[in-house]
């Protein structure tokens, strides 16, 4: 009889920004079930929003995610700018998607890193994580922030970024291109990362409707949505760009449509800089007094797919009803399809493939016998057998 | 397809079951039907108006269990809320999980939160709660004066 292996990956991790358990029932190097376990910290921001004003809930959901922090503040505006009417001025819009825009380039620039890491790709990760720092530091140049910015509210902007600014962000763009070019060829010209990464984990454009996942998990698998075209909000139907897709629907597809998807993304930036010269300093934000009673539906597009919030008022000062859904609660779901016939050394960049928000390289995985407790693989001893599995591939080129 | 059309074939289909049909503007509609023939306007909406579900919304009001279910029809930005009201007491609705997976965690999720019962549902198992919750105390209930 083959020996079944239960391999739980989580629950804690400090970079998680929030405690999940995948359980993968095993035999032999097959992953043959994955369940999934989550609820450790169950922080009821739905209902605290409720508790709080609409300014206050704008700080409370950028704290949903640490690492696309303003995925949740951009939805969130969006809803109740759509529950109170509210036309925001230009130059709001431009600066709403300048920081959503760079949100994605760091995002996507630390998923690489991340990926790289997984795949025994140190380099990689060095370089990604590298170039990912000038970007957080535009942040703080803009907001005083390298993470949770701050810079929504109802009506606008909280802070202009002023003209004489915009040399010093087309500076770091320039570069940020330049070695995006560079992780481009590394990534998608190097046979051993087609051998790890082709085949692997892959979603139908079945699995993608039936899972309902979003962002760049869907696009790999050639479903063609971004809520940046689809519904178009903030500054994005005034500037010229192109979704990016992929066919395959595997890890490769999905490292394929996150990089180049960076070029739109400093292209969209590039022109809302122009935009923004067109429009007079200051003019951030439309004075909002009340938001009448109705309900909202914002959403946005994060670097790990649609953001969804609906808000119900009822004339006061805070949501009488806050419903949020991340993309990864969606996207989450589809390793079901993605892992299940999956070995053990490729579960690790499957599961990581849909970025789930998943700092955890280190500790992610503690492998025991189901039977006799007794560990057999600990986190770092995981990853070192799908490093393993790369340095095999490249020695017998 | 536009917006108006898209609300008139749901309202064709099933004008029996759909109480009311409120466009906002182009692209936000909302449509109230009776909670027993959720499934196949579900269906209708899912598979042959080709729409994508985005999540569901429950909430405790007055007037008892409300759920949206959020459906995007894409390629036209539409965002189209399927509005189910059920009564406190009796605070059930047929689950859309064999339908389609993407339901499966937030009717589990709207279960353990508010009580509302998912008839058929294919895992029935706690989402959020595993372990260290009081059976029968839902948390996000609201209680009226």
């Amino acid at each position: 009889m083959v020996k079944k292996t239960l391999i739980p990956i989580g629950p804690y991790h400090p970079l998680q920004e929030e405690p999940e358990l995948f359980k993968l029932y095993c035999e032999g190097e097959i992953v043959k079930d994955i369940k999934w376990e989550t609820g450790y910290n169950h922080r009821g921001i739905e209902q605290l929003s409720e508790k709080k004003t609409f300014d206050q809930s704008f700080f409370l959901v950028e704290r949903i995610c640490g690492i696309c922090s303003t995925s949740h503040p951009f939805a969130f505006a969006n809803a109740l700018e759509e529950a109170g009417n509210i036309e925001i001025p230009n130059r709001a819009k431009y600066i709403r998607s300048i920081i959503g825009e760079l949100e994605r380039i760091h995002s996507h620039l630390l998923w690489v890193g991340l990926a790289g890491h997984f795949l025994g790709y140190n380099t990689v990760f060095m370089w990604a994580w590298k170039y990912r720092e000038p970007v957080l530091d535009l942040f703080e140049m803009i907001s005083g922030n390298r993470n949770s910015y701050a810079m929504f509210k109802v009506g606008g902007v909280r802070r202009d970024i002023e003209n004489n600014k915009i040399s010093e962000i087309v500076k770091v763009l320039d570069l940020v291109k330049r070695k995006t070019d560079m992780l481009v060829g590394a990534v998608m010209d190097d046979p051993v990362i087609h051998a790890r990464t082709k085949g692997v984990g892959i979603l139908t454009k079945q699995d993608i409707i039936d899972y309902a996942a979003v962002g760049p998990t869907a696009r790999a698998s050639g479903i063609a949505i971004d809520v940046r075209k689809d519904d178009p909000y903030a500054a994005y139907p005034l500037v010229n760009w192109k979704v990016i897709t992929a066919e395959k629907g595997d890890v490769f597809a999905k490292a394929e449509v996150r990089l180049l998807e960076m070029y739109e993304s400093i292209s969209i930036i590039e022109q809302c800089l122009e935009g923004l010269k067109k429009e007079k300093e200051g003019e951030i934000e439309v004075k909002v007094k009340d938001i009448a009673e109705g309900w909202g539906t914002g959403h946005a597009e994060a670097p790990r797919g649609e953001v969804f919030h609906y808000v119900l008022t009822d004339g006061s000062n805070s949501p009488a009803r806050h419903k949020i859904r991340a993309p990864s609660y969606t996207n989450i779901a589809t390793f079901k399809k993605s892992c299940i016939g999956q070995t053990v050394s490729d579960a690790t960049i499957s599961l990581a493939a849909v970025d789930p928000c998943y700092c955890c390289t280190e500790r992610m995985a503690v492998a025991y016998d189901h039977k006799t407790g007794k560990r057999i693989l600990n986190g770092k001893e995981l990853i070192a057998l799908s490093a393993e599995k790369t340095q095999n591939i490249k020695n017998q080129l | 397809m536009n917006t108006d059309e898209f609300l008139k074939n749901i309202k064709d289909k099933f004008s029996a079951d759909v109480l009311e049909v409120f466009k906002k503007w182009e692209t936000r509609a909302t449509v109230t039907i009776k909670p027993a023939s959720l499934l196949p306007i579900a269906e209708y909406v899912f598979k042959d108006l080709d729409c994508r579900f985005i999540i569901a919304t429950a909430n405790h009001t007055k007037k008892g269990f409300e759920i949206l279910y959020h459906f995007s029809k894409d390629n036209i930005g539409l965002i189209v809320n399927i509005h189910v009201i059920l009564p406190v007491e009796k605070p059930e609705i047929e689950s859309l999980s064999n339908m389609m997976s993407g339901a499966n965690w937030i009717e589990r999720e709207m279960h353990e939160l508010y009580g509302i019962v998912f008839l058929n549902h294919p895992e029935p198992e706690k989402l959020i709660s595993e372990g260290n919750w009081a059976e029968g105390v839902y948390p996000y209930r609201r209680e009226f004066k």
